[in-house]
């Protein structure tokens, strides 16, 4: 199937001005492999209809979804489940047992990008922990990225984002709907503090966590940095506390001070430090 | 193997979507409107979840979905809305009506994939 240059340019310009993704000339492949889907849930056919359907419409879902099937954002709500399900079910009940006497609990998301990991983990907690009302939970997530983190307080999704991972009893719960798409309730929202934060600089500033999710972000690293980024978030660590890597991510031939957590099946260590107390 | 009705008017959906589910080893029914759906689950009673549109000829979404739901001697299969009926008050009223999952049209394969998971037919 071949796309008319007129369809071409006009795709392309409406991702560029959407994204700042510059397509360039000859991806017409990726177009039709990524919208012509889209098309088809639709009913529509082909690129052709898909350009007729935006030019006569101007449907403002539709023109979000194209942009986001073309520029592959992998930041999701509940990414991969597993880790979130093993909080739920494993990490955080003795970890709030633990706590009955400070009530408090601080988490990182450290490489919050666009928050959808904190609101995630925020959502779990309100979902599955009742008993966590008139606790101290302070959530941080910080980014290197301004841009994402302009995102992440504004706390707006769009359509096609809040059908990744999110269940439907969720979105009608923690979010409401506005005319750029779907955003996170105020009381969610401002329950998260977003800062700017560059992994290769201090963490000191930050204090103690009880848990960090650093998920997806170390693979951009070299392993002189890794090894130092742990280390120094090691140190941001209590002796209880839980670090959360990606699913293919791990600490082994990069540091000693954490080890595997046995009885989860996603990439949760524990401080080394915490047996040498015992 | 897991069975999955799909009810839209649009043959052209009904193909699309079957396209994006099939590698995923499920059996397909496929139905064009609320009142054909409700015969394919006498017929079917293995029917483990339906995707069904909202606005369709006959018998639309939401009256099959009350009439399923209200009638206890039917099998109850997860009932995911697949809808260009995206507000807030259309979303509440399926849930009300007793949908387990939403799909605001356009999805993707992706969406349709872990909406199907959710639903736990995956």
């Amino acid at each position: 199937m071949s796309i008319d240059p007129n369809d071409y340019e006009f795709l392309s310009s409406l991702v560029a001005k959407r994204s700042g993704l510059a397509l360039g000339a000859g991806k017409e492949y990726l177009l039709e492999a990524r919208l012509l889907p889209i098309a088809n849930s639709l009913g529509l056919t082909s690129l052709a209809e898909l350009v007729r359907r935006l030019r006569t419409s101007r449907d403002e879902s539709l023109a979000a979804t194209i942009t986001e099937a073309m520029t592959t954002n992998e930041t999701l709500f509940f990414r991969d489940r597993t880790p979130f399900d093993e909080l739920r079910d494993q990490l955080l009940p003795d970890m709030i047992a633990a706590r009955q006497t400070t009530r408090r609990l601080r988490i990182w998301s450290a490489a919050a990008s666009t928050g959808q990991e904190a609101y995630s983990l925020l959502m779990t907690l309100r979902e599955s922990f009742p008993q966590l009302a008139g606790w101290r939970i302070e959530m941080i997530g910080t980014d290197i990225s301004q841009q994402a983190l302009a995102k992440a307080k504004n706390g707006i999704y769009s359509q096609f984002e809040v059908q990744r991972g999110l269940p439907i009893q969720l979105l009608v719960k923690y979010f409401r709907q506005v005319p750029q798409g779907w955003q996170i309730t105020d009381d969610l929202r401002s329950s998260v503090t977003f800062r700017t934060l560059n992994l290769l600089e201090s963490f000191t500033s930050l204090g103690e966590f009880d848990l960090i999710f650093c998920r997806n972000v170390l693979i951009y690293f070299e392993q002189i940095n890794k090894t130092a980024i742990l280390d120094r978030m090691e140190k941001q660590l209590r002796s209880d506390g839980y670090l959360v890597l990606g699913a293919a991510e791990t600490v082994l031939g990069v540091t000693n001070r954490f080890q595997r957590v046995r009885t989860c099946k996603s990439a949760v260590y524990s401080p080394t430090k915490s047996l040498q107390t015992v | 193997m897991k069975t999955l009705l799909l009810v839209d008017d649009s043959r052209a959906v009904r193909l699309a979507t079957k396209r994006m589910v099939a590698p995923l080893g499920i059996a397909i029914l496929e139905a064009e409107d609320g009142s054909q759906a409700w015969d394919r689950i006498q017929e079917h009673p293995e029917v483990d979840a339906i995707l069904l549109d909202w606005n369709m000829p006959v018998m639309d979404g939401i009256t099959f979905l009350r009439k399923l739901r209200e009638d206890k001697t039917q099998p109850q299969p997860a009932v995911i809305m697949c809808t260009t009926e995206n507000d807030l008050p259309r979303i509440l009223e399926a849930m009300q009506a007793g949908a387990n999952e939403y799909i605001m049209k356009p999805f993707t394969e992706e969406i349709v994939r872990e909406k199907l998971a959710g639903a736990g037919i995956l």
